[in-house]
């Protein structure tokens, strides 16, 4: 089967067109998602089954050969993120067939969920930079309506922002892609970094890639470019939220990763500094905001920079181990992200509110509630033998290897910072005295309870069984340490 | 012809930073517009304008133009078509909404804190 | 309300919407291997009927062409996304299409290729989105 690494993005492509003829029809539309996301994971499983067998899969669309052609590269990183995407989207969906009101589902609901699917997992197999710009458009269009869905007035007025930020990062991603187009005359990737490879990197060459960190950076919300992360991200309902936060940030990330292993890696003494350094300040900006911020929903988004900032950091120091912690501290951001919003989304909706001065007391009424977001938080935060451990262990390790001190003590010191904003939470919310709530009844807390929890099952085995997992991540970082892998896979004849 | 295109780029672009920093929603929109249009123009500008016969089809020329930057710009027209549709239809139920097209007017008013 | 005049708009938009919409079957056929093609096409179409939406009122368009212009845009995705998909039947890479020339009669020699269902997908789908919008806005009126 040479189509597979397409699979990921066929099945929901098909699905969503499918879904389209019978938007109103809420069960249908319900059953068919979850049927649908379920194949998607099948078949990125079968895909990381494959890559850890066989290698590298590429795929010539419309078997035009490399590097005219437009080429899906499936390596082990690309495979894995699409595998966790497809699992994230499955849990969500679970999660707001109970948490959305039917008026809200019946308006293309599921049917933007889809898109976001194909957006993203295209976005992460793509080996075309252009078509990796039609990709984000994708997932980008499908966030426009999501972030929209149900129109209150906070949310028109945080997504006119939200588009106007994304339309103009399209705008310089197009201007990035005609510079380096006309540097060096191909957009396969595998090519692009043969050739830059083969003129060493001029001027020209590193311009683009602070451009490209530009347009990276908007979507993944770095230090100067993350002033419209919080209040756009405030806006939507929560399963939105929880996709949003675990996916769209982490689209940029990869972007960013891929980029300044496969292209830019021969000056690295300016342009990873640079990234290094605005890595280290997303954390600290990210930081202040979890301590200032007493409304649940907005500390959870400040935990997403504060991540953001420790993936990207790995990524600058350029060393095997500071990527391979990336890449495995990106894997476990993704989920636990996802379960936190879940969870934090089951306490506003008991409570009615988000703001932790009308809570107290939940853990009385609600103890599964409580103990799943204590795990999660303390995974968050990177407790051993819980899954964010490994990952920052590896990126610390790879700052100390890199002769680099200030880096790794930020992290440790970020590390109490997330576990003091998630216990925040859990102390303020969770304890004290109970009050009188009107929001969700319990039967219902508990129906959203039952995807959050599965997913913490899923994200605590990734941290205590991280010795199984360690040879993926190993296979995924071998092409970002030497670009060599990749191209050839690509462009073999 | 080059430079020509690009300094009428420059001038694209300037003219959309200045409309986007303006208050008015819909001023915001036509600059959102410009913009895109200024990055197409350097996409067809940045890989050469060369006039010739078109590639592949016929044997034996050597004067022929680069087909690629056509089909990528024509993706990023079709897609900056798309989203500017939508921005517009954003901003009209936001007018019906808030009231305003004004920028300033639509400043948060709930705290998050 | 002051009745306005616009009886030669009404009266070249019988005419010219015909002609716009045959140029936009043309320009759809002499796509692939001249300039043309099913994007092309498609907006073409969507002119003629914004065009008829302009000269007469969107009741009166309705009557006419009683389309569900989503259910159009669907139809137009399943049927270039199954054309794509088609290649996964016989194990070459998404996107591949098959084309031969054939002598039919009339025509003469003909290329027939599966780009052009492809591209017929396109076509419905550009119609379908652009009258969406324009629906969209001028329905709240």
């Amino acid at each position: 089967m040479i189509n597979l690494p397409l699979l990921p993005i066929l099945i929901p492509l098909l699905t969503a067109v499918i879904l389209m003829f019978f938007p109103k029809r809420i069960a249908a539309q319900r059953l068919i998602s979850i049927v649908a996301t379920i194949g998607t994971i099948i078949a990125s499983a079968v895909l990381v089954a494959t890559v850890k067998q066989n290698g590298i899969q590429t795929l010539n669309l419309g078997s035009w050969p490399a590097p005219y052609g437009i080429p899906l590269v499936s390596d082990m990183l690309s495979a894995l993120l699409v595998l966790t995407t497809s699992i994230i989207v499955l849990f969500v969906v679970w999660y707001s067939i109970f948490y959305m009101g039917k008026e809200h589902e019946s308006f293309f609901y599921y049917i933007g969920i889809q898109f976001l699917m194909v957006g993203i997992n295209g976005a992460f197999t793509t080996g075309d930079i252009f078509n990796m710009f039609v990709f984000f458009e994708v997932f980008l269009i499908a966030s426009y309506l999501l972030i929209v869905l149900g129109g209150k007035k906070a949310q028109l007025r945080e997504s006119i922002k939200y588009v106007l930020i994304n339309v103009i990062s399209s705008a310089l991603f197009v201007s990035a892609v005609a510079y380096l187009y006309a540097v060096v005359g191909t957009l396969n990737m595998a090519d692009v970094s043969q050739r830059i490879a083969e003129i060493n990197q001029p001027g020209i060459v590193t311009v683009i890639a602070i451009l490209f960190l530009l347009v990276f950076g908007l979507k993944g919300a770095i230090f100067p470019l993350y002033f419209w992360l919080p209040s756009s991200y405030h806006a939507p309902p929560i399963p939105v939220l929880a996709l949003f936060g675990a996916l769209l940030t982490k689209v940029g990330v990869y972007a960013i990763m891929r980029t300044y292993t496969l292209f830019f890696y021969h000056e690295t003494g300016y342009t990873h500094v640079i990234l290094g350094v605005l890595a280290l300040l997303t954390i600290i900006v990210g930081c202040i905001g979890a301590i200032a911020y007493r409304d649940v929903k907005m500390i959870i988004i400040y935990n997403i920079m504060i991540a953001v900032g420790v993936i990207l950091y790995g990524v600058a120091v350029m060393t095997p181990d500071g990527l391979e912690g990336a890449v495995f501290y990106l894997l476990n951001d993704m989920v636990i992200k996802a379960a936190l919003f879940m969870l934090i989304g089951i306490m506003m909706a008991i409570v009615g509110s988000s703001h932790l001065k009308d809570m107290g007391g939940l853990i009385k009424q609600y103890p599964w509630v409580g103990w799943t977001y204590f795990v999660a938080a303390l995974s968050l935060a990177g407790i051993p033998p819980l899954s964010g451990f490994v990952g920052k262990l590896l990126i610390i390790r790879g700052g100390f290897t890199a002769g680099d001190f200030v880096g790794p003590l930020l992290i440790l010191v970020s590390s109490l910072v997330v576990l003091y904003s998630a216990m925040k939470i859990f102390i303020n919310g969770f304890w004290g005295t109970p009050k009188e709530y009107h929001g969700a009844k319990k039967h219902l807390a508990f129906r959203l309870w039952i995807p959050a929890a599965a997913l913490m099952v899923l994200a605590v085995a990734y941290g205590v069984g991280a010795e199984a997992v360690r040879p993926f991540i190993t296979q995924a970082v071998e092409p970002l340490v030497n670009p060599a892998i990749y191209i050839e896979a690509v462009l073999k004849e | 012809m080059e430079i020509l295109m690009s300094i009428v780029i420059g001038i694209l672009f300037t003219c959309a930073v200045y409309l986007m920093l303006s208050k008015s929603l819909l001023r915001i929109i036509i600059g959102t517009g410009l913009l895109s249009h200024g990055a197409h123009l350097l996409l067809l500008t940045m890989s050469g304008l060369k006039t010739g016969a078109a590639p592949v089809l016929t044997e034996g020329i050597t004067n022929y133009t680069d087909p690629l930057p056509q089909a990528l710009v024509l993706t990023a027209i079709v897609i900056s078509f798309g989203v500017t549709a939508f921005f517009l239809v954003l901003a009209y139920r936001a007018y019906q909404e808030l009231g305003t097209d004004n920028m300033e007017k639509m400043r948060g008013t709930e705290s998050h804190d | 309300m002051k009745k306005p005049n616009d009886l030669i708009l009404k009266t070249v938009t019988k005419v010219i919407s015909f002609i716009i919409i045959l140029f936009s079957l043309h320009l759809f056929f002499a796509g692939h291997y001249e300039p043309g093609g099913g994007f092309i096409g498609g907006l073409m179409t969507a002119a003629a009927l914004v065009l008829l939406l302009l000269a007469y009122d969107m009741k009166t368009v309705n009557t006419i062409l009683p389309f569900n212009y989503k259910i159009m845009t669907a139809l137009g995705l399943l049927i270039a996304v199954l054309t794509s998909a088609g290649a996964l039947l016989f194990n070459v890479p998404f996107l591949t299409h098959a084309y031969d020339y054939f002598e039919l009669p009339l025509l003469g020699e003909t290329s027939l290729h599966t780009a052009v269902l492809f591209d017929i997908g396109v076509y419905l789908v550009v119609i379908g989105i652009t009258m969406t919008i324009i629906q969209t806005i001028g329905e709240s009126e």
